[in-house]
């Protein structure tokens, strides 16, 4: 369980995210939506240390993440997966390479037990036999399951995604999210995502929080969120003609 | 003020790289691939030039050699100690600058745009240590062979030009060449060359490192890494010179 309490971070003065409050539940897929440029992506950097935060605190199951300093935050830091928005795997090292690589730099495992346990990754994201690629070699999906692959190398306990599907046709964006529910299932994990994809949205919507002009706007469940009465929600849910086919319904 | 801001920033950037590394066998193995990537790949280059340098040298100088008083054998000793003191570390690293400085920051560039520096800042790595801590020692490393080689190359084309022109006489040169060598003056050509790789790769990682933007930007900052480490190349070349032999 990740838990936000109150913060607040700007650039130049510019406020970004305001007095954001939120709980992220364990074993649950916990996403942030809000339209481009809301500060989805600023408050997922905070939460993993890209970003300092202005005010506030981030706990990571009682561990004050926001007042530890590089080393301290080192041992939750092992802790945490996370998947790019562009993927962000090292293009000097192929497939194989990457995934291998956290466990290189940070595990003792051996050099044999290091290969099976990245190939297992890669199984486990439907990615076999493209080890030996470079990332300039595969395709966007392909390179989301890699950076999966990556970010579960090291059995993290908290999973972050910013926005998996974008960039990705229909049918891959749900083998993704499908991968991701799954794994969070499967290790109970705490999983977070940044999207403003709605079939994501509908599919994966445990615990959702709406982010609007920098502050939480909503909260609740992909079965509240139609019915939420709620403008600027709605606005952004009923963008688009398939959804707003299915609300007069 | 920007100049300030920027030399703070440098400082930290600089102390980051000190910081514990995660794991010695991943960085001698980043070591070795990063001196054939400096080393080994500048070798053509850094040969081409030096043999020209030599030769030049050997045509100008017997070209001023005016004075009949001044025996030939000058012009080998000339050669040897414009190529130790100054051509080899000097122009060699500038050159080094422009080759190195720049795929130096474009690559970290690349990966800071891409958000591979931060992949390794979330996995708890010290990204600065991890990326640049290796190329700035293999630099340190591998550039004094280099600058050696230099020398030698540089010498050696000194005398190819005589013995092509027929400006002076193979005899004469080889006399010069070893009338009253200093070998300080070899120290010391390393004591810059050591400075002037610190320099460059420093210089180089940094920009790459604070990239913000994309392909654009990236561009820039491998502009900018040859533009100042070029320039304080300059700079400091001019200061060990004055501290050390003045
Ligand atoms: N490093 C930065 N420096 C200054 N401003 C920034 C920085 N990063 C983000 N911002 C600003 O913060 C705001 C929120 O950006 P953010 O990237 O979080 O949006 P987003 O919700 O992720 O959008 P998208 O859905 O398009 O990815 C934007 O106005 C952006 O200009
Ligand atoms: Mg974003």
């Amino acid at each position: 369980m990740i838990e936000v309490k109150g913060i607040k971070k700007g650039f130049e003065g510019r406020t970004v995210l305001d007095d954001v409050s939120h709980r992220f539940e364990k074993g649950k897929v916990n996403l942030i939506i809000g339209g481009s440029g809301s500060g989805k992506t600023v408050l997922m950097k905070c939460l993993v240390g890209l970003f300092e935060v202005d005010k506030g605190s981030i706990e990571y199951d009682g561990r004050n993440f926001s007042e530890l300093d590089f080393d301290g935050r080192k041992p939750i830091r092992r802790e945490i997966g996370m998947l790019f928005q562009g993927g962000a795997l090292f293009d000097s090292m192929t497939v194989l390479q990457n995934v291998m690589f956290p466990l290189t730099m940070l595990s003792d495992l051996t050099e044999e037990e290091r290969i099976e346990r990245a190939n297992f990754c890669l199984q486990r994201v439907n990615l076999p036999s493209s080890n030996h690629l470079y990332p300039s070699e595969i395709s966007g999906g392909m390179k989301k399951r890699v950076a999966i692959a990556r970010a579960i190398a090291m059995n993290p306990k908290y999973l972050y995604c910013d926005e998996p599907n974008s960039g990705l046709d229909p049918k891959t964006s749900i083998v993704i999210d499908e991968l991701i529910m799954e794994l969070t299932e499967e290790y109970q994990t705490t999983t977070v995502i940044n999207t403003h994809d709605m079939n994501s949205v509908m599919t994966m919507g445990e615990n959702i929080l709406f982010i609007h002009k920098g502050k939480k706007w909503w909260t609740g469940n992909s079965d509240q969120i139609l019915q939420s009465e709620n403008p600027e929600l709605d606005s952004f849910i009923f963008a688009g003609k398939i959804m707003q086919k299915l609300r007069k319904n | 003020m920007n100049i300030l801001k920027d030399l703070g920033r440098y400082w930290l950037f600089i102390a980051s790289i000190f910081r514990r590394p995660e794991k010695w066998t991943v960085y001698r193995s980043r070591i070795a691939d990063e001196m054939v990537s400096i080393g080994i790949t500048s070798l053509g280059i850094v040969s081409l030039i030096s043999i020209f340098m030599g030769a030049v040298i050997t045509i100008q100088t017997v070209y001023n050699l005016v004075n009949p008083l001044v025996p030939l054998y000058v012009v080998g000793l000339v050669v040897r100690d414009s190529m130790i003191i100054e051509f080899s570390p000097t122009i060699i690293m500038l050159v080094l600058a422009g080759k190195v400085g720049s795929s130096i920051a474009s690559e970290i560039g690349t990966m800071r745009v891409t958000e591979q520096i931060d992949a390794l800042e979330i996995m708890g790595i010290n990204s600065t240590g991890y990326l640049v801590l290796p190329k700035m020692i293999a630099a340190i490393f591998i550039t004094p062979f280099l600058v050696l080689i230099s020398m030698f190359v540089g010498v050696f084309g000194g005398w190819v030009a005589g013995e092509l022109s027929g400006v002076i006489p193979s005899a004469e040169y080889i006399r010069g060449i070893q009338y009253q060598f200093l070998p300080f003056n070899v120290t010391f050509a390393m004591i810059k060359t050591v400075v002037f790789a610190y320099l460059v790769t420093s210089i180089s990682t940094f920009q790459g490192f604070y990239t913000e933007g994309g392909a654009l930007e990236v561009g820039r900052a491998s502009t900018r890494a040859v533009v100042h480490s070029s320039v304080l190349i300059l700079i400091f070349d001019y200061i060990l010179t004055q501290l050390i032999l003045a």
